[in-house]
């Protein structure tokens, strides 16, 4: 039932706002609106007891083992909600002057250090609202650091064809055009095609390392080279940072550019899609052309940068200063961890990946790398149960849901057939994980003995199977008033 | 440890199964001269009690000053149980809905949400959110580049008046596209866009046209003759609203002779503390023929395999994980759990709620106003039909006086002259409903005083 | 096996080609085609009066999960579209070949035809994906 259908003509909640006013007389009509828009009209407790019973048919970290790989759903710390979330932040203006800003802008500034400091980068900016942002301002400050040379002719930018989607799709918004580079079957980048396809229009390469593979690119020195060595710039996608946090750092290996998905490693909560923060870091030579605004420290007071400190900015991202909220939770996170908790995540989320990856062999699946060790996650593929049992990785994905787990990412990366990349993290307990080998082990029992039950799964959802042709076909995106008759 | 549960035989017995002596074997691939050395700027780990202490203490040092200043950002009041239901876990701490069976709380919620931002517009279709208003404004412009298939020139007028940090960032997102952002001027008396500078683009091949109401100056715009002059021109007509604005505005799904044609907004107003920025959301509205143009995500209403209601992620084919290289936009992660604060503050407000806040949000406008003119030196710049903002222009220095009064933990206000020179010691001010009586009086004083 | 018409020509990109009595030219995408993609939900037919290349990207067909560009198989101008599949793009899946076709060319050169496979070229190219 939708909140509309709970509403009734002239119902009042005045509690929530003030009363009274009439319309001005100031404001001639023509500029006025003549109907009231069509929101529902209910009472608080209509609207709270909907929106809590709406929120019981999600599954969450907060309520179920979330393996979504590449989307690293680690603990979300509550305390790093209520203390992002005290008065004194909530009501900060964003254009309030730096004087009365001081204990917001000290903890920024100590979020950039502390990024510097896990990744090897030289500067870092907190700019960009999601990871997609965050590859658009790193692409963005290669072209804008190709053009502050006379560079101009480069025109391309590498990916490998295991990239998240975003990557290309992002270097066509800065104008590029996009060249995929292959890779082997142990998951490395094929060097080879790389050395084929690098030349005086390259522009650089966007990697993500360990890659969508659950991999650790053993030649990334190599790969840094070439790129450097004909003039483009190495751009890190920091998606899978949870990996190698602690243990090695981008910077290090050689990345002129990075995003991090402070959502994913750094443990702000995904909100069902949001928001999230793609900050930003840069080796020495691309600090002049970092996005705005950004904090710096002079003598014992915090400064917002200016155009002196950033002369050929690629701009502002957003209409203020990214997501501050995200930001604080990041940074408390950050605290909490300390020097020595930060260098056990990778180390953990490694540890269970690979547990889970072992178990699994162990008990016949098929794993898409079997031969390495995984990173922080690992794909299993299920062509043989296709082909055999004709039971797809989504079948498995959606029994998954009735046994109580939410499904890994499935059928990416595009190149592992039937795959699912299962990402536990680092705060899953033993017990969990093998909860969900257990149910994997289920699942492949009723794939061998009654698949068809599995193809109609889940069963114990709120909604099973949707139609999403019909979906698609026949656009219903919003609820009016007639669209009910 | 902090957020991992291991104990050491749990450790040990992982480690058997796997088949190695130690965590460290794991990271056998990673070139042993390439291994981190050891952190330096990162400070040792703090306990909840600490780490408590620690950001009390930097909340409270900014003070919470009493705020004139909006420009975009607004100090509103949001029912308390707004974030109580939006911070539950089941909201706060799930993915974007892939699954769709195990996130009909998300996606319903979303569909909910697409309802009210078409009943508020006017307009056919919405998406889930986009980041904030400023990014908004640029996915419209990249979309009606896009759309518009009469024009091939990439150009778009953006008149003065608009928000200059919206145009700022549509600049640096749009601009690797060879799209040109052209300056329409204004009207120096009204602040509202000029007629004259805009007929005279008549007949030239532009795509689209930026129309905010109300303009940054908070005054309104001739928003119904600019929309039919601009269609009657082969432009298309991308509206910057202000959400809350709407209760009492005219939607523009009927501006002029047929409407905007996509319609974008930050909607922070609607439930979204100031928190230093954000997150807020960006809005997304536009007709249905522009749909399949439309960047981010989008939720539709369908049915299961029984004939049940249930909700979906619909028109994929647009997004970056299918389309790749040629999406219409990298967006993926959009501002979901402030949409969910959102529908929920639209739900508890409801049509007669928000419009009660716009009206006092003008009314108390109108009260600042009238106050602060009675002020010797303060003069009221643009005196015109407007919504919650105003311009005022002060006999003394703009950044001394706001300087003064920020140390007496008073926000009086955004000083327009860096942005826009020609308007020397003039201050955008803003009343919203939680400005009352009281607090414009305490303004007034401390801004009479400062210059006396 | 998906159904192969023997009078037509064929595209690697799988579009198939059909000269009419009038000189113009007639293109849709093969059977195979529309299986791979699966349920079709929206096809954006090119504008009449484009002239367009050889390759050239010139409309849009999706389904749930894929989308896929259609790429002009002679150089030419478009002249007619099947307004139809605007309402009603499942007709590709089940008419590939008839109902389901997608635009009309005026080629610039009638012979260009010539160089685009026939239906057992076609099929061998199908077998070795």
């Amino acid at each position: 039932m939708l909140i509309f259908e709970h509403s009734a003509d002239g119902r009042k909640t005045k509690i929530q706002s003030t009363s009274g006013n009439q319309m001005p007389t100031d404001i001639p009509a023509a500029f006025l609106r003549e109907v009231k828009p069509g929101l529902p009209e209910v009472s608080e407790m209509q609207a709270v007891r909907h929106y809590t019973s709406l929120s019981q048919k999600n599954f969450s970290i907060d309520t179920h083992f979330y393996p979504l790989g590449s989307c690293t759903m680690k603990h979300n710390p509550r305390v790093c909600n209520s203390l992002a979330m005290l008065p004194g932040f909530l009501s900060r203006h964003p254009l309030a002057p730096e004087k009365n800003s001081q204990g917001f802008m000290e903890c920024m500034y100590e979020l950039q250090e502390m990024l510097c400091d896990v990744t090897g980068m030289a500067g870092f900016s907190l700019a960009p609202m999601a990871g997609a942002q965050g590859e658009f301002a790193g692409i963005a400050m290669i072209r804008a650091y190709h053009d502050s040379r006379g560079d101009t002719a480069r025109k391309e930018i590498l990916v490998p064809d295991a990239a998240h989607g975003t990557n290309p799709a992002t270097a066509t918004m800065c104008g590029y055009t996009v060249k995929e580079i292959s890779t082997l079957a142990n998951g490395d980048v094929d060097i080879d095609a790389l050395k084929a396809a690098v030349g005086p229009q390259t522009a650089g390469l966007m990697l993500t390392n360990p890659s969508t593979l659950g991999v650790f690119e053993r030649r990334i020195e190599e790969i840094a080279k070439i790129i450097h060595d004909v003039g483009g710039l190495l751009y890190y996608d920091g998606a899978n940072l949870n990996a190698i946090l602690g243990k090695i750092r981008p910077g290090d290996m050689g990345f002129d550019v990075i995003h991090s998905n402070l959502h994913k490693t750094f443990s702000t909560p995904h909100g069902g899609g949001g928001p999230g923060s793609g900050a930003i870091g840069v080796a020495e030579r691309l600090k002049p052309f970092m996005p705005m605004p950004g904090v710096k420290k002079v003598g014992g007071e915090y400064q917002w940068l200016t155009k002196e400190d950033c002369p050929h900015s690629i701009g502002r991202m957003s209409a203020f200063f990214g997501n501050p909220g995200v930001l604080l939770r990041a940074y408390i996170y950050m605290r909490l961890l300390g020097r020595e908790g930060m260098q056990r995540v990778a180390e953990f989320a490694t540890l269970n990946a690979n547990y889970m990856m072992a178990q699994l062999k162990a008990r016949g699946f098929q794993a898409a790398i079997p031969d390495r060790y995984a990173s922080h996650e690992f794909i299993i593929t299920l062509k043989k149960q296709a082909k055999e049992l004709d039971v797809s990785a989504m079948d498995f994905a959606k029994r998954l849901l009735d046994l109580g787990f939410h499904a890994p990412t499935t059928y990416f990366p595009l190149l592992v057939p039937e795959c699912l990349l299962i990402e536990p993290t680092e705060s899953e307990a033993k017990e969990m994980l093998d909860g969900f080998i257990e149910a994997m082990v289920q699942i492949q029992h009723e794939a061998e003995t009654d698949a068809d039950m599995l193809h109609n799964a889940p069963y114990t959802m709120p909604v099973n199977r949707l139609d999403e042709v019909r979906a698609a076909r026949q656009l219903d995106l919003s609820w009016s008033p007639d669209s009910e008759a | 440890m902090p957020f991992i549960p291991h104990t050491e035989t749990e450790i040990n017995e992982m480690l058997s199964v796997i088949g190695i002596d130690s965590i460290e074997n794991l990271f056998d691939e990673i070139p042993a001269h390439l291994k981190i050395k050891g952190l330096e700027k990162v400070p040792p780990g703090l306990n909840e009690m600490s780490i408590n202490r620690l950001m009390q203490k930097r909340a409270a040092q900014d003070g919470q000053p009493l705020c004139f200043i909006g420009a975009g950002s607004y100090d509103h009041h949001i029912p308390a149980a707004v974030w109580q239901i939006t911070t539950r876990g089941e909201y706060y701490t799930a993915y974007t809905p892939y699954q769709a069976e195990a996130s009909q709380g998300t996606l319903q919620l979303t569909y909910e949400f697409q309802s009210m931002m078409t009943a508020l517009t006017g307009m056919d279709v919405s998406n889930a959110s986009l980041y904030d208003g400023a990014t908004a404004m640029a996915e419209a412009v990249l979309m009606a580049v896009r759309s518009n298939r009469k024009s091939r020139s990439r150009k778009i007028l953006v008149p003065r008046s608009v928000n200059p940090t919206y145009t700022r960032v549509t600049e640096t997102i749009v601009k690797h596209q060879n799209i040109e952002l052209v300056e329409v001027a204004i009207d120096t008396a009204t602040s509202k866009t000029s007629m004259d500078a805009l007929k005279a683009f008549g007949g030239e091949d532009i795509t689209a046209i930026v129309i905010s109401q109300p303009n940054f100056f908070g005054t309104l715009e001739d928003v119904d003759a600019m929309t039919t002059w601009a269609h009657e021109n082969n432009i298309m007509v991308i509206a910057v609203v202000n959400p809350l604005s709407l209760a009492i505005l005219k939607p523009p799904g009927i501006w002029g002779d047929a409407g905007a044609d996509i319609a974008v907004g930050d909607g922070q107003p609607l439930g979204a503390p100031m928190s230093s920025g954000g997150p807020y959301y960006g809005i997304m509205t536009c007709k249905k023929a522009f749909v399949r143009q439309m960047p981010g995500r989008i939720v539709g209403r369908t049915v299961d395999q029984k004939g049940r209601e249930g909700f979906v992620l619909t028109l994929q084919a647009r997004e970056q994980h299918i389309r790749r290289s040629k999406a219409t936009s990298n967006i993926c992660t959009n501002q979901g759990l402030v949409v969910t604060a959102s529908t929920i503050h639209m739900s508890l407000l409801g049509p007669e709620g928000l419009k009660q806040t716009a009206l006092s949000c003008h009314a108390n406008t109108q009260a600042l106003v009238e106050r602060l003119s009675s002020i010797n030196g303060v003069e009221i710049v643009f005196d015109q039909p407007r919504f919650h903002e105003a311009v005022i222009k002060i006999n003394k220095s703009a950044a001394d006086v706001l300087a003064k009064l920020a140390e007496q933990n008073i926000l009086g206000g955004l000083d327009l002259s860096e942005d826009f020179p020609e308007m020397k010691d003039c201050i955008l001010v803003c009343a919203t409903e939680l400005r009352i009586a009281e607090d414009i009086e305490t303004f007034a004083s401390a801004l009479a005083e400062a210059l006396k | 096996m998906s159904e192969l018409p023997t009078d037509l020509r064929y595209t690697s990109s799988h579009e198939w080609v059909r000269l009419e009595e009038d000189g113009t030219v007639t293109v849709g995408i093969t059977d195979h085609a529309q299986g791979a993609l699966g349920d079709l939900v929206f096809v954006e037919p090119p504008e009449i009066g484009t002239e367009l290349s050889q390759g050239e990207a010139c409309c849009v067909i999706e389904s749930v999960k894929a989308a896929s560009d259609i790429y002009m198989p002679i150089t030419g101008e478009i002249v007619d579209t099947n307004q139809s599949l605007v309402d009603e793009p499942e007709i590709i899946n089940s008419s590939p070949y008839d109902d389901g076709w997608i635009f009309k060319i005026q080629p610039a050169d009638e012979d260009d035809i010539e160089q685009l496979m026939d239906a057992s070229t076609y099929e061998s190219e199908l077998e070795d994906e």
